[in-house]
């Protein structure tokens, strides 16, 4: 197997008698963009999680880049170079965009000159530049979820691990997100793994998709074979569907 | 070290923790069902403490018998102070609960101070130098009747709490909030009733405090660490362990006293806070949190 | 930094901000000895209300218990200068040291175990408790007796030993109190600045940020008990005497805190102007009580007590915030760092 980027393997987490994710494995190439889709409850903001570092697994292993990543704090995850962005916006809203985006941006550079300048780059690429110094607190939806995702971007991140980012966005706002990511995986060769219910998103970026349920992978591929897979369609629509 | 001295001490130690783990009682009541930090609650027994002072030199009142004018005022003040003053604290974060009650605190000791002077007050009872003799034990009189009526009035407080429907609903609202508001309870009143039951808790257990020790506005700060030491060391929201806390803070610290140096008492109760707080924060009685 | 200052206040206020500076900066040939050993304490309390604040708005940690760490500077370089004659500025040293120490050790307790809120402010007040009784019985320290410095120099301008006139010791606390304030600010323009906010905004957010939360908390704790220490010892020189009794006590705790919380919590500005606020107020009641010949002792602090009472119901964010906004602060200043 050539050497992936990330592999998940046989990860398993439980919760007090619930297990949330059951022994499920995939990998991701470099540059690739796979979408992990499934009903509410299948485990994917879960898996996100144990990626991220915010729990460890029970059983299995996740590696990053050749080596094990799985029980690492979530900073040092971040450090080791994935970024990941929350289902419900986490931006610091007393601060200003600018300062938001610089904080990721410290992640990556050691000066503050330095973090500043990677900041507006990012900033501009984004469209946020003309409103950097706007506190965050008074953006909207749209323009929280893309300082959200300035905000990972700017850490240099080399993964970006985005849960549910066109949740909420009209059709538009969702083809310019659309547009953005594409371009970032494009142009910087960013690898991304997102969380989504919005099919539309999914189908336009993802080359390949993975599917949970019940915290058991039950799909793997490419998106115009896996969302006619019958165990897919049961899942989404119940016994009678398929 | 004869033996004899040691169990004096150690059952000294005990009636005193008795009366330290009713005291811890009101606090745990406070804390645990209406969750403020009352910052206050040291101040609030030696409020009453000096109340049992002034009842004894103006009607020479035996404090055993001022328990109930005292608990009453106190259960009267607790109640205004929590219905009037605090109510609105008690969904805000904690230290400014913490601040809230300070404040309080430092008016109620402060203005004792002002009222009283910095010198101790003491209580002068006929029975106060009678023991009873108990085999090798010599046991004060008045820390024997102390005890006695610190384990009455919890046990009383516990039937309360069991049996009576303002103590269910009280432990309800404890429990689950939301649920109880559901079902309709009124939280202001059950929350200001509450206060003035811990505070009344604190109100007997100065008026036999007083019984123990002298009154002094400096013994204030001191009460206040202890009952949370005690809540802590014996699980919060458990009466019991309210109780089982006092006892072994009151045989520890008599132990101490006797062992190491008089002075140096209260440090074993830092040492026990520090080490439940780092190694079994529920307490010895407390469930998960 | 001074032009961003100055770019923040409306001109009215600019004028109002350098007049009070040449004013502290003079104070010494414009007021009586009395009003600049009143003087003296404001700034003494300014100075640890922004150390303590460092610990309470960027470690998340409510300390009460703060009179361990000005103990623990003040006895170590009075120890050293009583028993070796360490001059006070060398002794200062060991004494933010010894204070470090301590205060990572309790931030350890707080942040490894997740003890917070007012478990964590219990765990504090135990261990300045834990101090006080201590120390009431090291007699290489004076012990309960108290611990007396020799006053040297025969009343010359020695700011190495830290010994002179009132005037010497009003310079130090000014400088002080004005170098907390510039520290705390370089402190809130740099990387760990930054990462402070961030924490205080939302830690989850910050840690997927590559921001170890525990470290930086850390720093915030042991940054206030050094600070808080060399405060210790200025009030140590200044006293000339020491007793366990009222440099650990509770009292001196609440002391350090209240004029943060007045003034505004975890705001550059706040300890300073509550500092500014209260002692003065304290003395001005004690003058009136005094002249109507009435002798209360405690009523200052059942006027601190009110006061507490006051502003945590009416402005609970302390007095600063809402002023700020009076005065004029422009809204895109400091970003909510002051």
């Amino acid at each position: 197997m050539s050497t992936a980027l990330l592999s998940v393997e046989n990860v398993s987490k439980r919760f007090r008698g619930l297990l949330a994710v059951n022994d499920v494995s995939f990998a991701l190439a470099r540059g690739e963009i796979v979408g992990l889709i499934g009903p509410n409850g299948a485990g994917k903001t879960t898996l996100f999680n144990v990626v991220a570092g915010v729990l460890a697994p029970d059983s299995g292993d996740v590696r990053w880049e050749g080596r094990s990543i799985a029980g690492l704090a979530p900073h040092a995850v971040c450090r080791a170079g994935i970024a990941r962005t929350f289902q419900l916006v986490r931006p610091f809203m007393a601060l200003s965009v600018e300062d938001n985006v610089l904080i990721g941006a410290l992640a990556a550079e050691r000066s503050l000159a330095a973090a500043r300048a990677r900041a507006e780059g990012v900033l501009r690429r984004l469209e946020l530049w003309e409103k950097r110094r706007v506190p965050a607190a008074s953006l909207t939806l749209p323009d929280r979820k893309c300082l959200e995702l300035a905000r990972a971007l700017a850490t240099g991140a080399r993964l970006l691990l985005l849960d549910e980012t066109m949740a909420g966005l009209r059709p538009t706002e969702i083809d310019r997100m659309v547009a953005i990511l594409r371009e970032l995986n494009r142009a910087d060769g960013v690898t991304i793994l997102l969380i989504e219910h919005v099919m539309r998103a999914v189908m336009a970026l993802a080359s390949r998709i993975v599917v949970l349920h019940h915290g058991e992978k039950i799909a793997e591929g490419a998106p115009a074979a896996v969302v006619r897979h019958p165990e897919v369609l049961k899942s989404y629509l119940g016994e009678e569907a398929s | 070290m004869p033996a004899a001295l040691v169990a004096n001490v150690l059952v000294s130690g005990l009636l005193a923790g008795l009366v330290y783990g009713l005291m811890a009682l009101g606090l745990s009541v406070i804390f645990g069902v209406v969750r403020v930090v009352n910052f206050a609650h040291g101040e609030m027994t030696v409020l009453a403490m000096y109340a049992a002072f002034v009842l004894f030199k103006a009607f020479g009142l035996d404090p055993l018998v001022s328990l109930l004018p005292v608990a009453a005022l106190l259960f009267v003040a607790g109640y205004v102070l929590q219905a009037r003053l605090i109510n609105p604290f008690v969904t805000r974060p904690e230290h400014e609960q913490f601040i809230l009650l300070a404040g309080v605190a430092l008016i109620i000791v402060n203005a004792l101070l002002m009222i009283f002077g910095p010198d101790a007050q003491h209580v002068d009872l006929p029975y106060a130098y009678d023991s009873l003799a108990l085999g090798p034990l010599l046991i004060d009189k008045v820390r024997l009747y102390a005890a006695l009526a610190a384990v009455a009035v919890a046990l009383a407080l516990f039937v309360f709490f069991r049996r009576s429907r303002i103590g269910t609903a009280i432990r309800a609202s404890a429990d689950n909030l939301v649920g109880a508001a559901v079902v309709g309870l009124d939280f202001k009143r059950l929350f200001a009733l509450t206060f003035g039951i811990g505070a009344a808790c604190a109100g007997v257990a100065g008026t036999l405090m007083i019984l123990l020790d002298d009154a002094t506005p400096a013994l204030a700060p001191d009460f206040t660490l202890l009952s949370f030491t005690i809540v802590i060391v014996g699980g919060l929201g458990s009466m019991a362990g309210a109780l089982l806390g006092g006892v072994l803070i009151g045989v520890s610290e008599a132990l101490a006293g006797l062992l190491i140096a008089p002075s140096m008492k209260s440090m074993v109760s830092f040492a026990l806070l520090v080490l439940v707080l780092v190694v079994r924060p529920q307490g010895l009685m407390g469930g998960k949190r | 930094m001074i032009r961003a200052l100055r770019a923040a206040l409306l001109p009215r206020v600019q004028w109002l901000a350098a007049l009070l500076l040449v004013f502290l900066l003079l104070a010494p040939w414009l007021v009586d000895r009395y009003t600049l050993s009143i003087l003296i304490l404001v700034l003494y309390f300014a100075y640890l209300g922004q150390a303590w604040n460092v610990m309470m708005g960027f470690a998340g940690l409510l300390s009460i218990g703060h009179a361990l760490y000005v103990g623990l500077g003040a006895y170590v370089s009075a120890g050293l200068f009583v028993h070796f004659g360490v001059p006070a500025l060398l002794g200062l040293v060991p004494g933010m040291l010894a204070a470090s120490l301590a205060g990572a050790a309790i931030g350890w307790l707080g942040l490894r175990f997740r003890i917070g809120g007012v478990y964590f402010a219990l765990l504090t007040i135990a261990f300045a408790e834990f101090a006080r009784i201590g120390f009431d019985h090291i007699d290489w320290l004076g012990a309960s007796g108290g611990l007396f410095l020799p006053v040297t120099g025969g009343g010359g301008f020695d700011l190495w030993r830290l010994s002179g006139g009132i005037a010497l010791y009003y310079y130090v606390s000014l400088a002080l109190a004005a170098g907390a304030f510039v520290l705390c600010a370089a402190l809130l323009r740099s990387r760990l600045g930054y990462y402070w906010l961030a924490i205080r905004e939302d830690e989850a957010a910050a840690q997927a940020l590559g921001i170890d939360v525990f470290r930086c908390r850390m720093a915030a704790v042991v940054v206030s008990a050094a600070m808080t220490a060399a405060g210790g010892t200025f009030i140590a020189f200044y006293n000339n005497n020491l007793f366990p009794e009222s440099t650990f006590a509770i009292g001196r705790s609440i002391d350090i805190i209240l004029g943060p919380i007045v003034g505004g919590l975890g705001t550059l500005v706040g300890p300073v102007l509550g500092a500014f606020v209260l002692t003065p107020l304290g003395e001005v009641l004690l003058g009136v009580t005094q002249a109507a010949g009435l002798d209360l002792p405690g009523l200052e602090l059942v006027m601190h007590g009110l006061l507490l009472v006051i502003i945590i119901r009416a402005l609970p964010g302390g007095v600063w915030p809402a002023l700020r906004r009076r005065l004029g602060f422009l809204p895109g200043a400091g970003g909510g760092a002051r």
